[in-house]
This record gives C-alpha cells, structure tokens and sequence, in this order.
C-alpha cells in the first residue's frame, strides 16, 4: 500500500531522518512514536509532501509520490493544531476539498454531510471553528480529511493538545472508525500509551533513526534497542561487566553468551517477585497506582529497584525484602544481546542457562 | 447601558475626556462649515445655512482638486496595494539574503525628511518630463504608502500560522487557491488598516502635490492650505468636511469587508 524507501532529510549539518524505511498494509494503522525531535513529525511531512525528501523514495500502491507536491499526493492529514479556518464555517472547512476538486454543489453537501455524521459532529455545519471545543475541532478538523477519501491519512499529534480523558475517547472514536473505513493510517505521537492502544504496528524512532518496527506486545516484550527497551514502559537499569560470560548484579550471579565488556541488564518491574533468594533490600516507598502498587526498594549496594505487585501482597516501607527477576534483558553497545523469560518459581542464579537471542 | 453601571467612575471619565478631546474639535469644524452667523457671546451659530457650501462647490478652484484628489489617491494606494501586500507576503513566507536589509530600508527611507526626498526625486522625474502630471505624482504617493503597506501586511502574515495554509495545500488546492481562498481572507483585517491608513496618509498629503504636481496638478490639501491664509473660517471648515468625505468612504467600504472588530484587529487591538 504505501512503501517508504530510504527516507532522508537532512536540516543543515544534521540528519532529521536517516534511511527511514517502512511499509504500510491496506487498512493498517502505523504509529511513528518516538521523544520530542525525533524525526517522526519530519517523516510525516514527507509522505504528506509538505517537506521535500532530500534522499529516498515514497510509493503508494506502487506510484511514485516522492516528486509529487502535497496537493497532488492521496494523502490527508490532520494537523496537531486542528489548523481550521476561522473565516469559514464547519461546513466550509470540511467541504474545502471537495470543492477544490469542483463536485457539483449537491455532491459536496451530500459528503459534508456524511462526513459530519461519521464524526459525531451533525447539527454543527453552520458553527465557526471559534465556537467549538477543542475535542470538536480536531473531529472536524478529521472529517475535512475524511471527506476526500484519502489513501492514506496522516496524523500528526492530533490529540496532544486536549485533556487526558478527552484524549483516551477520541483515541478510541478513531480507533473504531479506522477499523470500520479500514483506514489507511500513519499516526505521529510522543506517547507510548496512546501507541500501544491505537497501533497494529508501531515504529520507534530515536534521532531520525528507526529503531524497531513491531507489534505493541512485542515492542515491548522484545525491545530490540537499549532505546526502545527504555523509551516504552518502565524498566529496572543496571549497567554490569561480563567476564567469561558471567557478570555480578546486585550481588547475584548471572550469565550471559557473549563477548566480554560492558552489558546493560533490563528488568520490568512487573518481573520482580519477592522470594526467599534474591537481591536483598529494604521497601522505602510504596506508590498507589490503583489497580497495582510501586514499590521502591533500596539494596545494600545503594541501587533502587522498582516493583510492581499487585495490592494483596501489601508491601510495608521499611521491611526488609528479597526479589528476584524472572525476565532479564541484556544489551550490549545499544543492541539486545541475550534475554529470556524464566519460570517464575525459579531462583535468580538459574539465569545462568540465559542464552544470546541476537549476538 | 449595563457597561456603564459596571464600568468604574474612573474609566468613565477618562472615556468622556477622551471623546470631548477627539469629537470636540472636529464637531466644531463641522458646526463651522453649516454657519452662516456665529459670534460670541453665542453658544451655537444664529444663523444655520449651506451658504458657504454653495460658494464652495461654486468654484472650480475647489471641485477639480477634490476630483484629483480622490482620484490620486485611489489610484496610488489600489496600486501600492497590488506591489505592496504579494511583497508582504514574500517578506513574511520566504527567506532569501538581504531580506532583513530590504525590510529595513523601507523605515531608512521615512527616516529621511519627505520633502528632501521628494526634491532628489524632482530632480529626476525633471529630466524625465513627469513634473507636473498625475502619474509623476500617483507614483511618489505610492512611495510614501509603502512603510504601512508593507509593514502591516507582513506582521500580519508572518502571524497565520503555517500549518493553515499547508492543510489547504494538502487537501488538493494549488498555491494561488490557497492564497486566495485562505491566506488573504486571513490577513484581511490588517490589509484593510494598512489599506485606511495608506489611503488617509495619501489623501492629506502635500510635499509630493506640490513639489511634483504643482501647478498642473491641484490636490484638496493644496487648497485647504492657501485657504488657511483667507479669513473666512467657514470656506476653510467646508473644505474640512468635504475631505473627510472620501476617507469616511474609504472606512465604510472597509466595513462592507469586516466586522469592526477586524479593522480594529488590524491596527493591533
């Protein structure tokens, strides 16, 4: 459907996005997430045509785009500022690509209309962008896009600007939608929550670089990049030495197949489990997130591991605790060099068995 | 009248001031030109009448420059408007070297007194025979129209935000659509000030008229001018009320375009 080919842009001496390549099935729906500056706005806006490519290639359904200009492109999008004309009415606003496209005056009121409708937004065509909410003006600032049946539509942050709740609903209005339109769809956010709902597919960008393209469960089960492991969820950080393929975490042996040096281990806090062997340590705060508890627990060595239990076990501060990991992930130089998943009856030391998965 | 009860004493008063120093002396003015009789002790005129406009509109010394006039400036600020807001535009949108330079020279240029700049420009227009004739004249107007017709503008479209313009683009519409339909619709309130600003400055103008129109070319200002050295006040608040007639088009016209608020928009409320 659309296939993006070593994409590049490069602003002055540095490069906004290097080598970007992706491709997006019919009916999909792709999140581009990444921090602040990333590149994925800028990559956007290149399949948009709004930002010239200064290397590679943009194909949707096999037709080269990337020379075309935006007005000539199948593509929409929706701005992170809803950008809705305050001197037209909603209706106008939406209708705006249509009658570019001069449809007869019966069609275009015809697809206003139902556009409107698909939104939720009937009875507000005659309103001004400045009497609505911001909620409704991103719905309509959505339907002006849906209304010229594009190929693919691109959205750039378009919630970021409204309330948490209001955020979660409109996530799952076009969640819905999407799936009902079977919407082509390249969703740009810096929030990991709002990937993982929306997205069949997610790529993780990081300083113009894509690091992983995966499903949300396996982004984060399989966190390809130290960045990626970081950049998604919470995790519990330790930077050890291997030597000999066994190195020395928090007074607990572990072994890794790999080279000697430097490896980071990664443990989500969810993989933390109390025990009689383990890590030794006192619980020094516990954080009531509602359905689960987190619970801060400083070790001997000065270290602080995160845990997450569930609210039975009742955690007090200041008792003393021992946990284990039943899932380690280990990076070394950035990349992912080892990590499996252990029964969680186990001790800690059998993660000696812990094979490489990418060497 | 629920403003007032809420508005404070203060701001009330300072309202009233303000309205006395500014409608005062032009209500004077036009009390003035309807006067026939007024002489102290007398709080209002004893004898109201068109005397005094019948004896204007009377002479052709007084008809033929409110005709030039109004036609001078029209034709200098509708032109000065089509060079001056795509320049805007480019100031605003595009980047290109010596842009800030160029911006810059517009306010040097006022910076310089008017009349030396117009003499210097005199002396060319000698050699090329454009002294004394409508479009030596339209063309040193357009000049002085073109710090407010570029300036305005520009702020004015450097504050659309970008993404407005691309969302027109993005959905099919070709660059000169977008302008149209979106960008110019947008800064309409400023280049509708610039546009009243621009016209009034030309209109009451006079080192241009008479530097390079005189004596060919006779604007309402010239005459206002020489009347001031002629006794009869009345002659002279006719002449008053009669130029105000156009710039009070000029503002209705506006109107027709936007809401007041927009024009007060555009000068920055």
């Amino acid at each position: 459907m659309l296939n993006v080919t070593q994409l590049t842009k490069i602003f002055g001496q540095t490069k906004a996005v290097s080598d970007a390549t992706f491709e997006v099935g019919l009916g999909e729906l792709i999140c581009l997430l990444g921090p602040s500056g990333c590149g994925k706005s800028t990559l956007l806006r290149m399949i948009a045509g709004l930002t010239p490519a200064d290397g590679g290639q943009i194909a949707i359904d096999g037709q080269d785009m990337t020379a075309r200009q935006a007005n000539r492109r199948p593509t929409a999008m929706v701005f992170q500022s809803h950008a809705l004309w305050n001197h037209m009415s909603v209706a106008q606003n939406v209708s705006f690509g249509l009658r570019v496209q001069g449809l007869p005056k019966a069609v275009i009121a015809d697809k206003v209309a139902a556009a409107l409708t698909l939104v939720g937004l009937d009875g507000f065509a005659k309103r001004r962008p400045t009497e609505l909410s911001g909620g409704q003006a991103q719905r309509v600032a959505l339907a002006r896009c849906l209304v010229v049946e594009p190929k693919v539509l691109l959205m750039d942050e378009p919630f970021s600007a409204l309330d948490a709740h209001l955020r979660a609903n409109l996530r799952e209005e076009l969640k819905s939608l999407q799936r009902r339109l079977q919407l082509t769809t390249i969703f740009v956010t810096h929030d990991q929550e709002e990937a993982m709902e929306l997205a069949d597919r997610i790529v993780v960008m990081h300083a113009g670089v894509i690091e992983q393209i995966g499903p949300p469960g396996e982004l984060y089960l399989n966190p390809q990049t130290l960045t990626v492991a970081r950049f998604i969820g919470q995790m519990n950080e330790a930077t050890v030495t291997l030597c000999g393929g066994r190195a020395d975490w928090l007074g607990q042996p572990v072994s890794i197949a790999a080279p000697d040096g430097l490896v980071t281990l990664l443990c989500r806090p969810e993989d933390m489990h109390p025990g009689s062997a383990g890590i030794p340590g006192r619980i020094a705060r516990v954080i009531d997130l509602g359905p689960m508890l987190r619970v801060s627990v400083a070790t001997a060595e000065g270290a602080t591991l995160t845990w997450l239990c569930s609210r039975d076990v009742n955690p007090q501060p200041g008792a003393a605790i021992r946990l284990r990991a039943t899932r380690l992930l280990a990076f070394h130089d950035g990349r992912r060099i080892g990590g499996r998943r252990i029964g969680t009856a186990q001790p800690l030391m059998e993660l000696r068995q812990m094979e490489s998965v990418t060497p | 009248m629920s403003f007032l009860r809420r508005a404070p004493l203060g701001g009330i008063l300072l309202l009233s001031v303000m309205a006395v120093l500014m409608v005062g002396p032009i209500l004077t003015v036009v009390v003035w030109a309807f006067a026939e009789k007024w002489r102290y002790p007398n709080l209002l005129p004893t004898v109201w009448g068109l005397k005094y406009w019948y004896v204007m509109l009377g002479r052709d010394t007084v008809i033929n420059p409110i005709v030039t006039s109004i036609a001078l400036t029209t034709v200098a600020t509708s032109l000065a408007a089509l060079i001056c807001w795509p320049a805007a535009y480019a100031f605003a949108r595009l980047r290109f070297p010596g842009r800030q330079v160029f911006l810059f020279s517009f306010v040097a240029a006022q910076a310089v007194p008017k009349f030396a700049l117009f003499v210097s420009i005199a002396v060319v227009f000698l050699r090329l025979d454009l002294i004394g004739t409508f479009w030596g004249v339209v063309f040193v107007q357009m000049l002085s129209a073109m710090l407010v017709m570029i300036w305005i503008p520009a702020a004015a479209f450097r504050g659309i935000p970008p993404a407005l313009e691309e969302a027109g683009f993005d959905l099919g519409a070709s660059r000169l659509r977008v302008f149209l339909l979106i960008t110019l619709p947008q800064a309409m309130p400023a280049l509708a000030a610039s546009y009243v600003l621009a016209y009034v400055g030309i209109l009451f103008e006079v080192d241009s008229a008479l530097l390079i129109g005189a004596p060919q070319i006779t604007t309402m200002p010239l005459v206002l001018l020489s009347s001031a050295s002629q006794v009869i006040v009345q002659e002279a608040a006719v002449l008053c009320v009669m130029i105000w007639v156009p710039c009070f088009a000029v503002l209705l016209l506006t109107r027709r375009f936007m809401s007041s608020k927009g024009i007060a928009q555009g000068f920055g409320a």
